[in-house]
């Protein structure tokens, strides 16, 4: 058990990855000589060579497409988009193509390949360099979307994203890069497909991923220190989506809130909110509260960025309004 | 004969500059008329609405399909755009398979999962027809990637038509192909129409071939209605990426006998140009040509056009009698590798 850097998570495994399969190589902008806008792919060239860590042009569309006929011959690629708002350029590839391959023509062909793309504002980027539309892959059957939000939990998905024969969409976050947390020696690669209660509770469920996730563990805390027993449902597959733990969850709580970091409007939230009232209508005491980003393009200006962007702060308000409205305190 | 740019590496490296053993040439006249019959029959399939969705015939292409096609080895990759039944018959897959996807059943290339813009099929290396313009360009390019990776000695091919050449994802990976030494030929089908747009009111550089320039690509336009001459462009570009790694583009140029679909009556074309086009029909011209150089007389002409006219009625047979695929396999071929929690839910079922 060692403690890592969500960044440096990442990078071992990809590492372990490569050294385990020769079919796996890695393709993206930067990711080689640059070692990665983010440093993912630290030392990886120099380790494996410009064959396994391929640098691309500045083509979205065409490398993402480019993955997408390599796996469809049996590679393993993992390409990098520098951040997801990139990935809009490659949207007929992913959608259209990756998608749509293995059902077009009745399962012949599969594409087992992996997206690695950060969201996440926070950092003054500015509007087309903060957004997170996990949601657009989220919403197209025949993708798997995964968002982690720990080390360990990052290095578990990605391993079996990388080993998973459907094309999978791995959402990082840039916020959350940097946070650290154990993550075992022997890492067993995650069953796709499951949310996790990262923290039992008896008053209410916070339901987040990614970024979020990590802010609602750390409200719960805060809120137990207040005697509030919060439960933390983190849904790390955002498809497929685990119903059956959000529902279990608020059939023991009676009440939710969800975090998310995009925008409200047909947000990942909504379909939460949509899940649990057909699959835990009788046992609500107050209506489900979402907590996502103001709905604008993020400003550049500091205190309009963070005034839009959902905070713990904003989370536990949200708890307590949700609190308050089940009368039971 | 072929127009083929005279600076081109086509004309230059040709290989096979002898005419063709006689029952070559009658092997690809059986091929063209195998691909007009079949076509001819999807249309009228189409209108007994047998056939639904799109469908894009390759009347007139078949001289293109047939030389592209024996330019091929079967170990080589085929990655096409909508307009492909011809070129999955040149690969060597039944006409009862492709009509059967045609007619969307289980018996079909695809099983019925795609229809006619999506044959593939594994066996003949056919990756693909796809239905988005340009969609098929970055595939092919990335299966050439793989071919490089793995050290094979195995080229793709991937055709489009003239109007993919103005898609960025044309030229992202021709850029991409060159960078990285990849085995592949691009094929441009240059019929002078994208849908009922001309070529000249659609691209700044009407001659597409010299678009491989901007890539240092090496580039030739060859007459699309003579099988022979493309078949000796298109196998020294294929020969050359297996040996040199160097990927092609090859323009093609053919007349595009009907509408841009089956649906499609080509209001935008004069009567003239119609009369014009009946009379520049190229398997017409190929027939007279074998006729009258003694190699096929009219009547063993005939003879074979009952043989293929047989074979296609066949097909649209076997269609009509296949089942279509079974309700309860809607949800086979979501993902490659099932997951706890995938919806397999029908539009009123409770999601609990």
């Amino acid at each position: 058990m060692a403690t890592v850097t969500y960044r440096q998570a990442l990078r071992d495994t990809l590492r372990a990855e490569m050294l385990r399969d020769e079919d796996v190589f890695l393709m993206g902008e930067e990711i080689g000589v640059f070692e990665g806008s983010y440093k993912i792919t630290e030392g990886l060239l120099k380790e494996f060579g410009p064959r396994r860590v391929r640098d691309t042009p500045i083509a979205e569309e065409g490398f993402v497409g480019a993955a997408i006929g390599a796996a469809m011959l049996g590679l393993r690629p993992v390409v990098e988009i520098m951040t997801i708002n990139f990935s809009l350029l490659a949207l007929d590839q992913i959608v259209n193509h990756a998608a749509k391959i293995y059902g077009m023509f009745g399962g012949q062909c599969s594409v087992p390949m992996v997206i690695r793309t950060p969201g996440g504002g926070g950092q003054q980027l500015g509007a087309t360099h903060s957004q997170n539309v996990e949601l657009f892959y989220s919403f197209i059957p025949g993708l798997k979307v995964l968002a982690p939000s720990t080390p360990a939990e990052a290095s578990a998905m990605l391993k079996a994203a990388i080993r998973d024969d459907d094309p999978v969409l791995f959402l990082e976050n840039l916020a959350l890069y940097n946070t650290k947390g154990e993550v075992p020696d022997e890492v067993a690669p995650a069953e796709i497909g499951r949310a996790a209660v990262t923290r039992e509770g008896a008053d209410i469920t916070l339901i987040a991923y990614s970024r979020m996730a990590r802010v609602a563990a750390e409200v719960a805390e805060k809120l137990a220190a207040d005697g509030v027993s919060a439960e933390v449902v983190d849904l790390r597959s955002l498809r497929p989506l685990d119903r059956e733990t959000i529902v279990a969850s608020v059939r023991r709580t009676g009440c939710a809130v969800i975090a998310e970091d995009d925008w409200l409007t047909y947000g990942i939230g909504a379909e939460i909110a949509a899940t649990i009232q057909e699959g835990a209508f009788d046992w609500l005491d107050a209506p489900v509260r979402r907590v996502a980003m103001a709905e604008v393009p993020l400003p550049y200006s500091k205190p309009l960025e963070l005034a839009a962007l959902p905070s713990a702060e904003s989370l536990v308000t949200a708890v307590r309004d949700t609190l308050a409205a089940t009368g039971r305190r | 004969m072929a127009d083929t740019d005279t600076r081109s590496p086509a004309r230059s490296r040709r290989t096979r500059k002898s005419r063709p053993r006689p029952e070559t040439l009658v092997a690809y006249y059986r091929q063209m008329l195998l691909i007009r019959r079949f076509e001819e029959r999807a249309a009228r399939a189409y209108t007994e609405a047998k056939i639904g969705g799109y469908c894009h015939l390759n009347l007139g292409e078949e001289p293109t399909i047939t030389g592209l096609m024996a330019a091929l080895d079967p170990r080589d990759y085929l990655f096409t755009n909508y307009r492909e039944h011809g070129y999955a018959l040149a690969r060597g897959i039944e006409a009862r398979r492709v009509m059967a996807e045609l007619y969307g059943r289980s018996t079909g290339v695809s099983k019925g999962w795609g229809g006619s813009m999506h044959l593939f099929d594994t066996g003949s290396r056919l990756l693909g027809g796809y239905g988005i313009v340009g969609g098929q360009l970055p595939l092919a390019t990335g299966a050439a990637l793989a071919i490089s990776y793995r050290g094979g000695d195995e080229v793709v091919m991937c055709q489009m038509g003239d109007g993919t050449t103005n898609i960025g994802a044309f030229h992202e990976s021709l850029n991409m192909a060159t960078l990285w030494d990849l085995p592949i030929v691009f094929v441009v089908i240059n019929n002078g129409l994208g849908m009922g747009t001309t070529v000249d009111h659609s691209s700044a550089e009407p001659e597409l071939y010299r678009r491989a320039a901007a890539y240092r690509m090496e580039g030739a336009r060859v007459d699309g209605t003579d099988a022979v001459a493309v078949r000796d462009a298109a196998h020294a570009a294929v020969e050359r990426a297996r040996s040199e790694q160097k990927p092609f583009l090859l323009e093609t140029t053919s007349p595009r006998l009907r509408g841009h679909s089956v649906v499609d009556p080509a209001r935008y074309r004069t009567a003239e140009e119609k009369e014009a086009l009946k009379a520049a029909d190229p398997l017409a011209r190929f027939a007279l040509e074998l006729e009258e150089s003694g190699v096929l007389d009219a009547e063993a002409r005939e003879k074979l056009d009952a043989e293929v006219k047989a074979e296609v009625d066949d097909a649209a047979a076997f269609a009509d009698d296949s089942p279509h695929p079974d309700v309860s396999t809607l949800f086979d071929y979501t993902y490659a590798t099932p997951v706890p929690g995938e919806s397999r839910r029908l539009p009123a079922d409770p999601v609990f």
